[in-house]
C-alpha cells in the first residue's frame, strides 16, 4: 500500500501547533494525576502491588508445585517424564533406590525421594503438567517468587507438596475408564 | 566569635579572598549544584510518572525521619529519600569493564563529560551581593567566551566514551554527537550575538545589570523604567532566545533531539558499555548541563537575578536582600529546568537528517539574519 503524504502547510511545518497540542495533552494527564489522582494503579486496579495483590486469572501459569491426594500420600510416581521433557532442565529427580522406601499410597509402586524444581531456571512453560501421567504436578498462581540466595530457589520435595496443596481425587483412573470406553464404542461404523 | 573576627580582620586581603572563593566554590559545587543536579532526576521521574499517568517513586524512606507523623509519610510519598536510594545503589553496583574497551580513555570519558558541566558555573552570577562578597565564584570580564568554550570541551567526553567503548552502538552515539553539537554551538553562539550588541558588554555580571535596568530581554517590560528601544528590539530578541532556547536542547542532548542516545535505536548510545558509577557520572554530566543550559537562558535573557518589583533590581544592599536575589535566580532556573524536563515528556525524536537540517539550513540563517536586523534597528534607535 502506497501512503499519501500530503505536503505540509505552513503552520505545520513551523512545528509549533505540534509543540501547542503536546502542551495540551500532557497538561492534562498531568492535571489528572496530581490533583485527581487518576493513576493507572487507582483507575485500573484498586491500588499498587506490594499492598493490593493482582487477581490472577484462571488459567495462569505460574510456579509449578507438586500436588497431594485426597488422603495426603505423594501422586508423583517418579517416573522422570517431567524430568526430560523439562526445557530448561529446571526439574530434578532422585529415584527411590532398591532399599530406599516403597510409595505412601495404594496403587503406585514408587515415590520420589527428592524432587526438586529449580525456580532460578524454570520457565513455567507446562510441559511437566502437560506429560505427568498421574497429574501430580500442576502450574499453580504463585507468580512472585523471591529469595536472598540461589540457594533458596531450588524447591524441595517438601516445601513443593506443602506449596502445592490437594488435587481433588485421583483423576488418572476416571480419565483412562473413559478413555477405555470411548475406545470399546468405535466412532466409525465399519460395514 | 570576636577573637575569631579579629584573627579574619587581621589577614591579609589575599588570603581573606582564597579562602572566600574557595568556600564558594565548594559552596556552590556541593550544597548548590549535585543536589540540584540529584533533585533535577527526581524531578525527572516524577514529572514523567504525573504525564504518563503513574505515581514515580513513592518508596524509599529514611528509618526515623520517615516514621514523623504526617510529615514523614508525605515526604516518602513525594520521593524525597529516592536520590540518597540511587546514589548509593550506583555506587555499590558492579562496575563492569567490558574486555575489548580501550581502558584509560573508558576510565577518563565521564569525568571529562562531568568536569565541564561543573566548570562552566563558575562564571555565573547566582546572586548579586551577599555581605561585601559578590555572588559569583569568577566574575570574568570574558564570561561568555568562557562559557562557551567550556561547554563546546563537553562534546569530548562523548565522543570519547563512543570510542573508548569500541563497540557499534557507541560508536555511532559518538559521531552523532559530535556532528549535533558542533552544529548546534554555531547557531547558540550566533544566537546570543545581539544581546551583546545591545548591552555592549560580555561580562555577565553587567548583563544582568543592565536588564535590572533596562528591562528583561525576552520581556522588556520587566523593567521599572521602560524604554521605547528595548520594545523595538524585541522580536530581535525573541527570536535570539528561540534559537538559544532549541539549540540549548541539542547541546545537552536532551529529547526531542537526545540522538546520541537514542534507546531505540543505539540501544543507549555513547553510554551503553558504562555501568555503575561511571554510567551515573554520564547522567550527572547531563543534569548538570541542562542546569548550566537554564542559568546561561536565565542570565542573558531573563534578567538574572533581578527583579523589577520591592527594589530588587538593585544589587541587595543587605544580607535578606542578598538571599532574596540568590532566591530569584534558583527559582527562575527551576522553571526552566521543568521545561527542559516537560519538553523530553512531550516532543518525540527528530530524526537525524531532520536535525541537522534545522541546524543549518533554518537555525544560522536566521541567526545571521537576526543580526543584521537587530544592528539596523540599533543604528536607528540609538
Amino acid at each position: 500500500m502506497i501512503v499519501d503524504r500530503k505536503p505540509l502547510s505552513f503552520w505545520e511545518r513551523m512545528y509549533l501547533p505540534s509543540i501547542w497540542g503536546g502542551l495540551k495533552i500532557t497538561s492534562k494527564h498531568f492535571y489528572n494525576t496530581v490533583f485527581k489522582g487518576q493513576t493507572g494503579g487507582n483507575t485500573l486496579s484498586k491500588g499498587y502491588y506490594p499492598e493490593t495483590k493482582w487477581d490472577v486469572a484462571e488459567g495462569y501459569r505460574g510456579a509449578p508445585y507438586l500436588v497431594k491426594d485426597q488422603d495426603g500420600a505423594t501422586k508423583c510416581v517418579s517416573c522422570q517424564l517431567c524430568e526430560f521433557v523439562c526445557p530448561p532442565k529446571a526439574i530434578k529427580i532422585t529415584p527411590p533406590g532398591a532399599d530406599s522406601q516403597s510409595a505412601d499410597r495404594k496403587n503406585a509402586e514408587k515415590m520420589p525421594r527428592e524432587f526438586e524444581i529449580n525456580m532460578l531456571r524454570c520457565i513455567f512453560c507446562g510441559f511437566c503438567q502437560e506429560v505427568c501421567p498421574e497429574e501430580a504436578i500442576f502450574l499453580q498462581k504463585d507468580y512472585s517468587l523471591t529469595g536472598l540466595a540461589r540457594g533458596e530457589m531450588i524447591f524441595n520435595k517438601e516445601k513443593l507438596l506443602s506449596l502445592g496443596g490437594t488435587s481433588g481425587g485421583i483423576q488418572k483412573w476416571k480419565h483412562k475408564l473413559e478413555e477405555a470406553k470411548e475406545q470399546e464404542v468405535f466412532p466409525v461404523e465399519t460395514k | 566569635m570576636d577573637s575569631l573576627l579579629q584573627h579574619w580582620n587581621s589577614l591579609a586581603p589575599l588570603t581573606q579572598s582564597v579562602v572566600f572563593s574557595t568556600l564558594k566554590v565548594l559552596g556552590v559545587l556541593f550544597l548548590a549544584l549535585l543536589p540540584m543536579v540529584a533533585y533535577s532526576v527526581l524531578a525527572e521521574r516524577k514529572i514523567s510518572a504525573f504525564i504518563q499517568d503513574r505515581q514515580g517513586p513513592n518508596r524509599a524512606s529514611l528509618p526515623l525521619l520517615g516514621s514523623i507523623p504526617i510529615l514523614g509519610p508525605l515526604l516518602t510519598k513525594l520521593g524525597i529519600w529516592q536520590p540518597l536510594a540511587d546514589g548509593v545503589k550506583s555506587i555499590l553496583k558492579e562496575d563492569f569493564t567490558p574486555s575489548y574497551v580501550r581502558k584509560a580513555y573508558f576510565w577518563l570519558a565521564p569525568a571529562i563529560t562531568l568536569i565541564p558541566a561543573f566548570m562552566t558555573v563558575g562564571v555565573i552570577p547566582f546572586g548579586s551581593t551577599l555581605g561585601s562578597q559578590k555572588m559569583v565564584i569568577a566574575d570574568l570580564n570574558v564570561g561568555i567566551l568562557y562559557t562557551f568554550g567550556i561547554v563546546s570541551l563537553g562534546v569530548y567526553g562523548i565522543v570519547l566514551a563512543g570510542y573508548a567503548s569500541n563497540s557499534k552502538y557507541p560508536f555511532l552515539g559518538g559521531i552523532r554527537s559530535t556532528a549535533q553539537m558542533i552544529s548546534y554551538e554555531l547557531a547558540m553562539g550566533m544566537s546570543v550575538i545581539p544581546v551583546f550588541m545591545i548591552i555592549g558588554k560580555l561580562n555577565l555580571s553587567d548583563i544582568i545589570t543592565h536588564q535590572a535596568q533596562h528591562g528583561w530581554m525576552a520581556l522588556p517590560f520587566m523593567a521599572t523604567q521602560q524604554t521605547f528601544a528595548s520594545y523595538l528590539l524585541w522580536p530581535c530578541m525573541i527570536v535570539s532566545f528561540g534559537i538559544f532556547l532549541v539549540s540549548a536542547f541539542a547541546e545537552t542532548n536532551r529529547l526531542p533531539f537526545d540522538l546520541p542516545e537514542s534507546e531505540t535505536e543505539l540501544v543507549a548510545g555513547y553510554n551503553t558499555e558504562y555501568s555503575s558509577m561511571k554510567f551515573a557520572l554520564f547522567f550527572m554530566g547531563e543534569y548538570a548541563s541542562m542546569i548550566t543550559a537554564s542559568c546561561m537562558m536565565v542570565v542573558l535573557f531573563f534578567g538574572g537575578w533581578s527583579l523589577p518589583f520591592f527594589g530588587l533590581d538593585q544589587p541587595a544592599t543587605s544580607i535578606i536582600g542578598g538571599l532574596a536575589h540568590i532566591a530569584i535566580f534558583v527559582a527562575k532556573i527551576l522553571f526552566f529546568m521543568v521545561v527542559f524536563i516537560w519538553v523530553r515528556w512531550m516532543l518525540p525524536r527528530f530524526r537525524y537528517d531532520q536535525l541537522m537540517d534545522l541546524g543549518w539550513r533554518r537555525f544560522i540563517p536566521v541567526a545571521l539574519a537576526n543580526i543584521l536586523v537587530t544592528a539596523v534597528v540599533m543604528y536607528f534607535v540609538r
